[in-house]
C-alpha cells in the first residue's frame, strides 16, 4: 500500500491536528490554579462542593474544581470593593495601558488559548483560532481606547462600581472579554463566573492579569454551577449585574435582584430569523445558513435557527443546503479541517435530540448527512427540519444545536411577521439584493441586530443585545461602555415629597366641593376623555387638605384600554423626527397660552406660592422645547467595525412605555419622564402625581388642541401604586419608566420579569426628575433601544 | 424566479462527462440573468475556505502531484520560440524529478502536467515535442488575449490550431458583448466558435479582470457553458487582474447550475494568479468542496501556469526530505 497513491485516488484531506501539547502540559501543571482568583491570586475555598469539567470531544475529565461558596463569593466581592476606587481613580490613560496590556497578552497566547477553548468547549479549533481570541483581542484594544477617552467622552459620569458578571460556555473567553473589558474601561471592578461546563480559559485569564500587573482585586473570578452565580448576583455589596444567558434564568436575576438598587443587563436567548427572500444570491444564503446556525454547533444565542424562505425558491434553497451539509465535516475539534466539533456537553446533546425528536412527531421532516458520526464524545450532526409550522416545537423553542427549522412564506409583509411571532428579539438575518425591500424588513424586524446578506457578524464598536425576552443592554461600543457608567450625581427634590409611603387615592365621597362648573373627573385614552371603568373618582386635596377638585380613580381595566390604545398608535413611531418636533413645539405653544391659568392650578394643588408656580410652567415649557429640539437629533451612529460595513446603530423607539409619575411637580414631574420617550417615539400610558393629578388632567386640552395623534399620549389618573401593578405585568408594554417609593421599583421589577421589559425607575424621596440636570441625550437613550444593521457591501 | 424552478427539479447525481464535449444548449437567459451574485458574501466565503480546510504530510504531498498533474504548462510570450517550446514540453513529460517521483512511491514518467499551452504559430512545435507521450497541445485561439479581431479570423485560428495538432483550444470571449448583456450574440460567437473546435476540447476565457464585477462572470459562464465551452477559464494571464477565490466561486456555482440544467459537467481553469504551492492547494480544496472530488481531476480542473510549478517542486521535495529547498534544484521548463 502506498500513501500517495491512495490519497489520489480519493483526494481525502486525512488529519490535521492542532498540536495541543502546551495545554495538555498547562492542565497537568499547578493544579492549584484550578480554583477561585481572588483579590490577585488563586485560592481553593473550604469545605466547597466540586465539580469536574469534561472535554467534550472525548468525555474525559480536564479538571476538578471547587464551586464558591458564601465565603469566597464574599470575599471576591470585598476584594472588588477595595480595589474599585483606586482602580476607577487611575488616569484613564493608565487603565488604558492595562487594558492595551491585555490585549497585547492575548494575542501572544493566542494560539494556546483557542487550544484550550477547544478542548474545553469542544469547539472546532478554526473557529476559537479565526473568531473567539481574534474578537477577544479586538475587544480589549477597543476598550482600552474608551478607557483613554471615557473621561471626555461620557462627562459627568461615574463607573458603576463593582460587578457581578455571569457568563455561558458557548464563547467562554470572548463573553468573558465582553463582560470585563467595558467594565474595566469605565472604572468598574468584577467579579466574574464563568459557566461550570467551561471554566478553564478564564483561569488561562486569571494568569494573564497577574502576568500584565493588573491591580489585585480588580478580576476576580469564582467557579462554580448556578447556585453560585444565584449567590453571586444576589450579593448586597454588588452594584451592577451583568448577565449572559438562557432567558429563564435572566428572568430570576431580574426577579431576584429587584429593588436592589443594581443596574442590570441581560442578554438572553434567541429564535432568530433568517430570512431569504426571493431575489436573494441562493448560494450566498446557503453560506449564510452554516455559518448561522452550523457555527460553534448552532450553541450561540443569535443563532439563525428559523429559516424563513420565500415559497418560489424554496425548494431549491432546501435542496441546496441538503447538498452542502453533506460537505460538512463533523469530528475532533482539534482537527483544522473541521467544520463542527462536539456539542459541550451530554445533558445538552440530550435536549437537542429530544427537541428533534418532538418535531419529528409533530410533522416536522428532518434531514441529516450520511457521515458517520466519530463514536465517542457528544456529537449532533447539522440537521435541517423542513416542513415546519410556526406553532410547532421546532420553531418556537430556542434549540442551542445545529438544527435548522424551515418555513416558507408568500409575501415580505408575511416575512415580517413570521419573523417577529416569537418572544425573542435577539438578531435577524435578512438575504435579498434588492436594498429597498431588505432595508424596509430591517426596519421593521424585532430585533437587537440586524445582519444584511450576512449572519453573525461581531465587532467591538458594534452594540450587540436583544429585544423583548432576549434581554436588555448592550455590549460593544459606546452604548456598551454606557451600562457601566451612571450619572455622577443627580439632585434631590427641593420641594417636599409628601412621605414615602404612596398616595392614597381613595374613592370619592358624597360632598364635593363647592362652587362653579362642576367638572367630571375622566382619564385620557386614545385621544379622547374616557370615564373610568370603576365610576369612581377620588378627592384631590391642596396643601392644607382642602378639597381643590376631583380626578378619576382608574382601575387595571383602564391601565388594559391605554396600553391597548397606545399599542394600537404605531403612526407616533413612524412619524420623521421633524414631524414630532412640530408637534411637541406646538404643545409648548399651547401650553405657554394658558400658563396663567396652569400655573394657578399648580399653586392650589401644592401651595409653594405663586413664583414656583411660574417657574415650574417656564420650565415645562423649556422643557417641551428641549424634547422637540432633540427629536430630529437623536442620531444613529455609524460605528467603526470592518471595512466595506456599513454599520449603523439606531435608535428605535420601545413602542408602548408605562410611565409613573412622581408625586412632586404635577406638570414638570410628569411632562420630564413623558417627553424623551415621545420625542423618541415611544407612545405613553401616563399615570400623573396621585395627590396632584389636576395638572395633567388640565394637560388634556392642551394635547387636543396640539394635534398629537390619538393613542399615543394616555393619562390614567389614580392610586400610582395600584396602577404600576397592571402596567409593570402587562406583557403589551415595552418599557416602564418611573420616579416612586423604593417599594414601588422594588415591586415593578420583580413584576417586569414576565416579559423581560426594561425598567428605568428613580427614587422620588432621592432624585428629582423635575430637576434642570434630568435631560438630554441621556434620556433620550435611555428611551431608545439599540438596533445594530450590519450591511456589506461591494462589487 | 423562473431560473431556480428549473434549476431545483435538475438532476442531482454528477454525471460522468469525461471525454464527452460539452452539447451545448440553446440560450436561456430566463436561466440566468435575474440572478445577482452578493460580492462580500462570495468574498467572505472565499476567505473562510483557506481556514476550513488543511492538508498535511502524505496528504499535502499527494494533493501537490494532482496539482502539477492540473498544470496546463503555459507560455505565452512574445519571444517564445520553438526550442523554448520544446524545452518547456520536456518539462511537461517530467515535470517532477525522478528521485522525488519515486521517493512518493508513484510509478516513473506517471506524473505529467495537464497540458502545455502555447499560441497557435507554436502548435506544430509542441506536438512534435510531445509525440505521443499523453501530454495534449492546448492552443489559445481567437485573437488571443483581447479578442478583438473580426469573427472570420477568430474561427480561421482555431481551425489553424487544431488543424496543427491541437486537442484543447483556448478561446477568449468579446467583453464588449457581456458589457451590453448582449447574450444572443455571445451565444453566437461562442457556438460558432465550439463548431470550429471540431473534436478539440473549448475553454472558454472569460477575461476576468475586465468584466469587473461577479455578476457579469455569472452571466458570461453560464452564456459559455450553453454555448458548449467544455471549461471555462479566468483569464489569459494578461489582465491586470487574474484568477482569485472569489471570482472562481462564482464560476464553479455556475458550472454546478448548468450542471443541474443541462446534466453536463464541465470543467474550470484558473489562469493567471496562481504563483505558489499553497495557492494550488486553496483551488484544489475550492473544487472539493464547491463541485466534489471529481473537479480535483485534470478531465475536470486545469490550472494555467508557469512558475507555480517551480514552487511545488520545492514543497514536495521539502516533504520528502524534511530540508527546505531551492529553485536550482530543479529543472527549469
Amino acid at each position: 500500500m502506498n500513501a500517495v497513491t491512495d490519497i489520489l485516488k480519493d483526494m481525502s484531506y486525512g488529519p490535521a491536528p492542532e498540536d495541543d501539547a502546551i495545554v495538555r502540559e498547562w492542565l497537568a501543571a499547578t493544579p492549584e490554579k484550578f480554583a477561585h482568583f481572588v483579590d490577585g491570586a488563586f485560592v481553593a475555598g473550604t469545605h466547597e462542593r466540586r465539580f469536574e469539567t469534561i472535554e467534550p470531544a472525548t468525555g474525559r475529565v480536564l479538571a476538578e474544581l471547587p464551586a464558591a461558596g458564601t465565603t469566597t463569593i464574599e470575599a471576591a466581592v470585598a476584594a472588588a470593593r477595595a480595589a474599585q476606587k483606586g482602580w476607577a481613580d487611575l488616569a484613564g490613560h493608565d487603565r488604558a495601558k492595562m487594558l492595551y496590556a491585555l490585549a497585547r497578552a492575548v494575542q501572544r497566547h493566542a494560539r494556546f488559548l483557542a487550544v484550550l477553548e477547544t478542548i474545553d468547549n469542544g469547539k472546532p479549533i478554526r473557529e476559537t483560532r479565526d473568531i473567539d481570541v481574534p474578537l477577544v483581542a479586538r475587544h480589549f484594544y477597543h476598550h482600552a481606547g474608551w478607557a483613554e477617552l471615557a473621561a471626555d467622552e461620557f462627562r459627568g459620569m461615574a463607573p458603576v462600581g463593582v460587578c457581578a458578571q455571569v457568563i455561558p460556555w458557548n464563547f467562554p473567553l470572548l463573553m468573558l472579554a465582553w463582560k470585563v473589558a467595558p467594565a474595566l474601561a469605565a472604572g468598574c471592578t468584577v467579579v466574574l463566573k464563568p459557566a461550570e461546563q467551561t471554566p478553564l480559559s478564564a483561569i488561562a485569564f486569571a494568569e494573564i492579569c497577574m502576568e500584565v500587573g493588573l491591580p489585585k482585586g480588580v478580576v476576580n473570578i469564582v467557579q462554580g454551577d448556578g447556585e453560585t452565580g444565584a449567590a453571586l448576583v444576589g450579593h448586597e455589596g454588588v452594584d451592577k449585574v451583568a448577565f449572559t444567558g438562557s432567558t429563564d434564568v435572566g428572568r430570576s436575576i431580574r426577579v431576584a435582584t429587584a429593588g436592589q438598587r443594581k443596574a442590570l443587563s441581560l442578554e438572553l436567548g434567541g429564535k432568530s430569523p433568517f430570512v431569504v427572500f426571493e431575489d436573494a444570491d441562493i448560494e450566498a444564503a446557503v453560506e449564510g445558513v452554516v455559518d448561522a446556525v452550523w457555527f460553534n454547533q448552532g450553541e450561540v444565542c443569535c443563532a439563525g435557527s428559523r429559516l424563513l424562505v420565500h415559497e418560489s425558491i424554496a425548494d431549491h434553497l432546501h435542496q441546496r443546503l441538503r447538498e452542502r451539509m453533506e460537505t460538512m465535516r463533523l469530528g475532533n475539534p482539534l482537527d483544522k479541517a473541521i467544520d463542527m466539533g462536539a456539542i459541550v456537553s451530554q445533558q445538552q446533546l440530550t435536549r437537542v435530540r429530544a427537541i428533534v425528536e418532538t418535531a419529528q412527531k409533530e410533522g416536522a421532516r428532518l434531514f441529516q448527512p450520511a457521515a458517520a458520526l466519530p463514536e465517542t464524545g457528544t456529537f449532533y450532526p447539522p440537521s435541517l427540519l423542513t416542513n415546519v409550522a410556526p406553532a410547532s416545537t421546532a420553531a418556537s423553542v430556542e434549540i442551542f444545536g445545529p438544527v435548522l427549522a424551515s418555513t416558507t412564506f408568500r409575501t415580505p409583509a408575511e416575512a415580517i411577521a413570521l419573523a417577529n411571532d416569537t418572544r425573542y428579539g435577539l438578531a435577524a438575518s435578512l438575504w435579498s439584493e434588492n436594498v429597498s425591500t431588505v432595508l424596509h424588513v430591517a426596519e421593521r424586524v424585532e430585533a437587537g441586530v440586524v445582519w444584511i446578506n450576512a449572519t453573525n457578524l461581531f465587532d467591538a464598536a458594534a452594540p450587540f443585545g436583544g429585544y423583548r425576552e432576549s434581554g436588555y443592554g448592550r455590549e460593544g461600543g459606546a452604548a456598551g461602555m454606557a451600562e457601566y457608567l451612571k450619572p455622577e450625581c443627580l439632585p434631590a427634590p427641593r420641594g417636599k415629597v409628601a412621605d414615602t409611603a404612596p398616595a392614597e387615592a381613595a374613592p370619592v365621597p358624597e360632598t364635593r366641593p363647592a362652587g362653579g362648573v362642576d367638572r367630571t373627573a375622566k382619564l385620557y385614552v386614545a385621544g379622547k376623555q374616557a370615564r373610568p371603568d370603576g365610576g369612581y373618582s377620588y378627592i384631590v386635596r391642596g396643601r392644607r387638605g382642602a378639597a381643590v377638585g376631583e380626578a378619576g380613580l382608574g382601575n387595571r381595566k383602564d391601565i388594559r384600554n391605554a396600553v391597548e390604545a397606545a399599542a394600537k398608535a404605531k403612526g407616533w413611531s413612524g412619524l420623521s423626527g421633524h414631524q414630532r418636533a412640530q408637534i411637541l413645539y406646538y404643545l409648548g405653544e399651547n401650553l405657554a397660552e394658558r400658563a396663567e391659568e396652569f400655573a394657578a392650578r399648580i399653586e392650589l394643588q401644592v401651595g409653594g406660592g405663586r413664583r414656583a408656580a411660574d417657574a415650574e410652567i417656564d420650565a415645562s415649557i423649556r422643557r417641551i422645547f428641549h424634547y422637540a429640539a432633540w427629536a430630529d437629533k437623536h442620531d444613529a451612529r455609524v460605528t467603526s467595525t470592518l471595512g466595506r460595513h456599513t454599520t449603523l446603530a439606531m435608535n428605535e423607539p420601545f413602542g408602548v412605555a408605562g410611565v409613573l409619575a412622581p408625586d412632586a411637580s404635577p406638570l414638570l414631574g410628569s411632562l420630564s419622564l413623558a417627553l424623551p420617550l415621545l420625542a423618541a417615539g415611544n407612545r405613553i400610558v401616563l399615570v400623573p402625581s396621585t395627590p396632584a393629578p389636576l395638572s395633567m388632567t388640565d394637560f388634556y386640552q392642551v394635547l387636543e388642541t396640539s394635534d398629537v395623534p390619538a393613542g399615543t399620549f394616555n393619562i390614567v389618573t389614580g392610586a400610582r401604586a395600584d396602577l404600576a401593578v397592571t402596567l409593570a405585568d402587562h406583557d403589551d408594554v415595552d418599557v416602564l419608566w418611573g420616579a416612586a417609593t423604593a417599594g414601588e421599583i422594588a415591586d415593578c421589577e420583580r413584576r417586569s420579569a414576565g416579559n423581560l421589559k426594561p425598567v428605568f425607575m428613580v427614587d422620588e424621596t432621592t432624585v428629582d426628575v423635575a430637576a434642570e440636570e434630568f435631560k438630554g441625550r441621556r434620556l433620550l437613550d435611555r428611551a431608545s433601544r439599540i438596533k445594530t444593521i450590519w450591511i456589506p457591501y461591494g462589487v | 424566479m423562473n431560473t431556480i424552478d428549473r434549476i431545483a427539479t435538475g438532476q442531482h447525481a454528477i454525471g460522468h462527462d469525461t471525454g464527452r464535449l460539452n452539447p451545448g444548449m440553446p440560450l436561456d437567459a430566463d436561466a440566468f440573468a435575474r440572478v445577482a451574485v452578493n460580492t462580500s458574501a462570495a468574498e467572505r466565503r472565499a476567505a473562510s475556505l483557506g481556514g476550513r480546510r488543511s492538508v498535511k504530510k502524505a496528504w499535502q504531498a499527494a494533493w501537490l502531484v494532482r496539482a502539477i498533474q492540473c498544470i496546463d504548462l503555459t507560455t505565452l510570450a512574445g519571444d517564445d520560440t520553438e526550442a523554448r517550446v520544446a524545452r518547456l514540453c520536456a518539462k511537461a513529460r517530467n515535470p517532477l524529478r525522478p528521485d522525488l517521483v519515486e521517493a512518493l512511491g508513484l510509478e516513473p514518467g506517471s506524473v505529467k502536467t495537464g497540458a502545455v499551452c502555447v499560441y497557435p504559430a507554436m502548435v506544430p512545435a509542441a506536438v512534435a515535442a510531445l509525440g505521443d507521450c499523453g501530454v495534449p497541445v492546448a492552443s489559445v485561439a481567437t485573437g488571443f488575449p483581447a479578442g478583438l479581431v473580426p469573427l472570420k479570423q477568430r474561427l480561421a485560428e482555431i481551425e489553424y490550431a487544431v488543424s496543427a495538432g491541437a486537442s484543447e483550444i483556448d478561446i477568449v470571449i468579446s467583453r464588449s458583448l457581456v458589457f451590453k448583456a448582449d447574450w444572443r450574440q455571445l451565444h453566437d460567437e461562442i457556438t460558432a466558435m465550439r463548431s470550429a473546435c471540431g473534436k478539440a476540447h473549448m475553454k472558454a476565457i472569460l477575461a476576468t479582470g475586465e468584466l469587473a464585477t461577479l455578476t457579469n462572470v455569472y452571466h458570461a459562464s453560464m452564456v459559455a457553458l450553453m454555448a458548449g465551452a467544455d471549461f471555462i477559464k479566468t483569464s489569459t494571464g494578461k489582465e491586470s487582474v487574474n484568477a482569485t477565490l472569489p471570482v472562481s466561486l462564482v464560476m464553479c456555482r455556475a458550472i454546478r447550475d448548468y450542471r443541474r440544467l443541462s446534466g453536463f459537467s464541465a470543467g474550470f481553469k484558473p489562469a493567471g494568479g496562481l504563483k505558489t504551492a499553497k495557492d494550488a492547494l486553496s483551488w484544489l480544496v475550492l473544487m472539493k468542496e464547491e463541485l466534489g472530488t471529481d473537479w480535483t481531476e485534470p478531465e475536470r480542473f486545469r490550472i494555467g501556469a508557469s512558475s507555480l510549478l517551480a514552487d511545488i517542486e520545492r514543497q514536495i521535495e521539502h516533504s520528502v526530505t524534511g530540508r527546505y529547498s531551492a529553485a536550482e534544484r530543479h529543472a527549469m521548463a
